[in-house]
């Protein structure tokens, strides 16, 4: 069965190059080295925190933005070639849910018109079986079809995050990348996004990159999870291990910092370490300045993703 | 009218509400309804100029020279060559307004293509077009205008297109700013991925969204385009003799200003009240249009919340309370509609003691915290009932000086954004120093030290160098914990901290939260607690308040409350929260949505969503009631143990 993503060596430098008189610009290397698959009907959390270089990652795999190292294959195919060119070449098979539902969608069109462009652009349907897609979509959204003649703003989160949803199956794609797709709900209506998500994957045979902050979130949907650091990956293993079992210094410290019910205050860490800088990346281990158990040779070789145990990889000279 | 100002988000209006929103803030404004007149009055005389009965304008009668005004036959009197001024103002009215109209139509269409096109391709195209506008910018307009028609020559065409070459950078770089913006919205990503091509884009997404825009532009300009025409003609540059444009009488009346001024002031005149009459409408339409100004940016809010009391509730003295809200009701009174936000919360803070209000978005939360210092915005915010005391003085009563003094030196907030609440312009370390030296006269360099104490408190590494550093060379969390420590300058009695980690990750927001639990340890602080995270409440709050449509449904010690919610909502919110460690499963989930706040049902506001919900939970209120000491639920048929084994 061939993988319904694969990345390879993926990565992305903005700025760079020489300006005006010659002079070196800087250069910030948002996403280095990643390299993953993800098979048919799986669902991949991708976590990280701010900064981590999860938005680049996702808006790569889109087509929105081109990669500077890499290549991309969706079922079987390699797009990397029309990455950040053609984005309708990416829109047929992979499809983007934004964090934000409201600013998603244009205010001055109709949930009908932001619904059909994908499949008047992306397939030439004609106008019956616009509609008549349309109407199974919603179906399948839980939307009202009344709905359709109104504007954006006339909706509450969680309804606009469904149109956005309905948005995104309507080009009939393989993948579908959830960027944040319930941090902007409340939690009573992000679980009915959530168990909406779930059933739509079994329905239309849909696979899955779920970029979150929310660990419990995306332990909760996950099959695997990957966790980014400074513009890597830095751990990835099945969701169930990797923050019950982390091997990285990093993905434990995330599982630590999460509020649990019942578990005393405790800072993950006393917060002196600094953050590295991106104009300046630390030659050796990104983390090695933030990590406890940090040697000499965390801070001058960068560690490679290594295979500890079957389907749970890291990138840590010291695993735990 | 300050739709998007509240702090509770009210029901979205729809689009004819938007629509009488419109007319409602045009009208209001009296000086554009004015100007709004005066040009409907003189447009409808110029349009009406081939019925009217008026002379030739173009008839001359050497005999008629210089008549004055109200002369026999000629009611505005003649010119120099004994044309009739009344024919000819009219006329040259209609010509005027043609030409400064098409002009302001053909420089927005040409400035807003430029502006959209370089805004939206971006790099080099943007580029070339912005730095050849500027260039045009860069001459005098006048001279500009001057070598257009030297150019093209004399005539009205030509003096039109001059004018409108003139005005595009103003249009060009209005809308270039604005499409960057939307450029870079997530529905132009959203369209691109539904296969639309740049000119589609251009076309169905960013055009539509920056039409109010333009129209702004082109009502504050089109006054201005009228004069630069008139100025054009004045000089003999613009319409030709016989025909009739104002600038073209004024120049001709200028030889006989001295003997005759009638001459010239009549055109003079016209032009003032067309040019009058359009911005003072432009002005309005603005006004109504701009979003910055709908959301209320111009009405100043009062010092203090507006207190509308029916009564003055006698509440009993709780020595023991630092802070007491008894029965407390917030509305946002805009227009004929009343937002309910806060209906009847009474709250108790002892000294030291961490209270967790735990809600979701619009439930009243913040609304609440806000008011207790006076700080919702009126209009349109009002206190409508209740009472709120602090170490036994009465909040409400208060002047707006007395209340400043507790601001910041009691009582302290942390809000939810910290790069929003600094000023972007002052260095941290002087922001601090500020807020003790509002509060005690000390000298500065005093301040200043413990600015920098303050700083070290709150675990900030270097707190001396850091002192000097701008609010954005901060991370998230570095600015957040000043955000604390500019709250902490007083030694507050009390912190009001509204959703302070919500913006933060999770690795720094677990920090905050042990410097909040280590200070209150340290300084027997007491804190108001805003969140919508149970994880953060259990771990940090004393005691929980759980809001729900503007009332606390359920409140008591938090490890009760989470070991055994009494209330249905309560148990159902906790249910919904997913916990690290759980695995993958499905989620809980409530089905619905909270009421509007200005649309709460009769009785308890939960019902609609509530499983449990009989006709009595639908009749009327529900009191709150205690079922154990120090916990209170507003419920009829309370949560049991069977109910909680059922999710569990």
């Amino acid at each position: 069965m061939t993988a319904a993503l694969k990345i390879e060596d993926l990565g992305k430098t903005f700025g760079g190059g020489r300006g005006l008189f010659d002079r070196q610009r800087p250069a910030v290397q948002a996403v280095a080295d990643a390299t993953l698959s993800v098979a048919r009907g799986e669902t991949l959390g991708v976590v990280g925190e701010s900064g981590c270089g999860k938005s680049t990652f996702a808006r790569m795999l889109v087509g929105l933005l081109p990669p500077t190292t890499g290549r991309i294959e969706i079922e079987g195919e390699n797009l990397g070639a029309q990455a950040g060119r053609d984005p309708a070449a990416f829109g047929r098979v992979i499809q983007y849910v934004f964090q934000d539902p409201i600013s998603s969608l244009n205010p001055r069109k109709t949930v009908e018109q932001i619904i059909e462009a994908p499949l008047k652009h992306l397939h030439a349907m004609p106008r019956e079986a616009r509609r008549k897609r349309i109407a199974e979509i919603f179906d399948a959204v839980n939307l009202r079809p009344e709905f359709l003649s109104r504007y954006p703003h006339e909706f509450s989160g969680g309804q606009a995050q469904r149109i956005g949803i309905a948005r995104a199956l309507a080009a009939s794609p393989r993948i579908l990348l959830l960027d944040e797709p319930v941090s902007a709900l409340d939690v009573s209506v992000q679980a009915q996004v959530l168990n909406l998500l779930a059933h739509l994957k079994a329905e239309f045979d849909l696979t899955y990159l779920f970029i979150s902050h929310d660990l419990a979130v995306v332990e909760a949907v996950s099959d695997r999870v990957a966790v980014m650091y400074f513009g890597r990956i830095v751990e990835l293993g099945r969701a169930e291990e990797i923050f019950q079992a982390p091997r990285h210094p990093y993905t434990a410290l995330l599982a630590r910092s999460a509020p649990v019910v019942g578990r005393p205050l405790g800072a993950g860490e006393d917060g002196s370490g600094e953050l590295p800088n991106p104009l300046d990346p630390p030659q050796g281990c990104a983390f090695a300045m933030r990590c406890p158990k940090a040697t000499e040779l965390c801070r001058t070789t960068r560690p490679d993703m290594q295979e500890l145990t079957p389907g749970h990889a890291t990138a840590c000279h010291h695993p735990l | 009218m300050t739709e998007t100002a509240l702090p509770a988000s009210p029901p979205k209006p729809s689009a004819a509400a938007r629509a009488g929103t419109f007319l409602r803030l045009f009208a209001r404004n009296r000086m554009a309804a004015f100007g709004g007149g005066l040009l409907a009055l003189i447009l409808l005389v110029a349009l009406a100029a081939p019925i009217l009965p008026l002379q030739d304008p173009f008839a001359q009668d050497t005999t008629q020279r210089f008549l004055r005004p109200f002369s026999e036959g000629h009611w505005l009197g003649t010119d120099h060559l004994g044309r009739d001024l009344l024919s000819r103002l009219i006329w040259g009215t209609q010509l005027s307004l043609l030409v400064g109209v098409s002009a302001t139509l053909l420089a927005a269409l040409a400035g807003s293509t430029l502006g959209v096109v370089a805004g939206f391709l971006g790099g080099r195209i943007d580029n070339v077009i912005m730095r050849s506008v500027d260039t045009v910018m860069a001459f005098p307009y006048i001279l500009l205008a001057l070598a257009i028609v030297a150019a093209l020559g004399p005539g009205l065409v030509n003096a039109l297109i001059a004018v409108a070459v003139v005005n595009i950078p103003f249009f060009a770089r209005n809308i270039r700013g604005v499409t960057v913006t939307l450029a870079n919205k997530e529905f132009v990503d959203a369209a691109r991925l539904s296969g639309m091509g740049d000119t589609r884009i251009i076309a169905s997404e960013i055009v539509p969204n920056i039409l109010p825009v333009i129209v702004i532009a082109m009502s504050t300009t089109v006054g201005w385009m009228i004069l630069e025409t008139a100025g054009l003609s004045f000089l003999g540059l613009g319409s030709q003799p016989p025909v009739p444009d104002l600038g073209s009488m004024l120049g001709e009346g200028r030889n006989a200003l001295i003997s005759h001024p009638h001459t010239s002031i009549i055109p003079g005149l016209m032009i003032f009240a067309i040019v009058i009459g359009v911005n003072l409408l432009g002005d309005g339409i603005r006004d109504a249009l701009d979003p910055r100004l709908r959301s209320g940016a111009l009405t100043r809010p009062l010092p203090a919340t507006l207190v509308d009391r029916a009564e003055t509730p006698a509440i009993a003295a709780k020595p023991d309370a630092l802070l007491s809200l008894e029965d407390l009701r917030v509305e946002f009174r805009l227009g004929r509609r009343t937002l309910k936000a806060v209906n009847g919360v009474s709250l108790d803070i002892a000294p030291g003691e961490c209270l967790g209000l735990i809600g979701e978005s619009g439930s009243g939360k913040s609304v609440t915290a806000l008011s207790v210092m006076g700080l919702v915005a009126s209009p349109p915010g009002v206190i409508a009932g209740g009472a709120l005391r602090f170490q036994g003085r009465d909040l409400l009563a208060m002047k707006p000086g007395e209340l400043r003094r507790l601001r910041g030196d009691k009582v302290a907030y942390i809000f939810q954004d910290p790069l929003a609440t600094l000023h972007p312009l002052y260095r941290i370390g002087e922001q601090i120093a500020e807020a003790i030296r509002v509060h005690h006269p000390v000298p500065q360099a005093e301040a200043m030290a413990r600015a920098v104490a303050l700083l070290k408190q709150v675990r900030i590494p270097n707190a001396k160098s850091r002192a000097g550093n701008y609010p954005h060379e901060l991370s998230g969390g570095m600015r957040q914990r000043v955000g604390i420590a500019m709250a902490l300058a007083n030694e507050p009695e009390l912190i009001i901290a509204d959703e302070p980690t919500t913006a933060l990750d999770v690795t720094v927001q677990a920090q905050i939260l042990k410097l909040l639990e280590d200070l209150r340890r340290e300084r027997g602080l007491a804190i108001l607690f805003i969140t919508h995270d149970f994880g953060v409440v259990a771990q940090l709050c004393d005691r929980v308040a759980v809001m729900y449509a503007g009332e606390i449904v359920e409140s008591g010690p938090a490890q009760a409350i989470l070991d055994a919610p009494a209330h249905p909502y309560t148990r159902r919110l906790i249910a919904c929260v997913p916990e690290l460690g759980g695995g993958r499963r499905t989620l809980a989930a409530i089905p619905g949505l909270p009421p509007g706040a200005d649309d709460l049902p009769q009785g308890c506001a939960f019902a609609p969503r509530c499983d449990k919900a009989q006709a009595a939970c639908r009749a009327g209120r529900v009191a709150l009631t205690g079922q154990e000491p120090g916990r209170g639920v507003r419920c009829l048929f309370p949560e049991t143990a069977e109910d909680r084994t059922e999710t569990a």
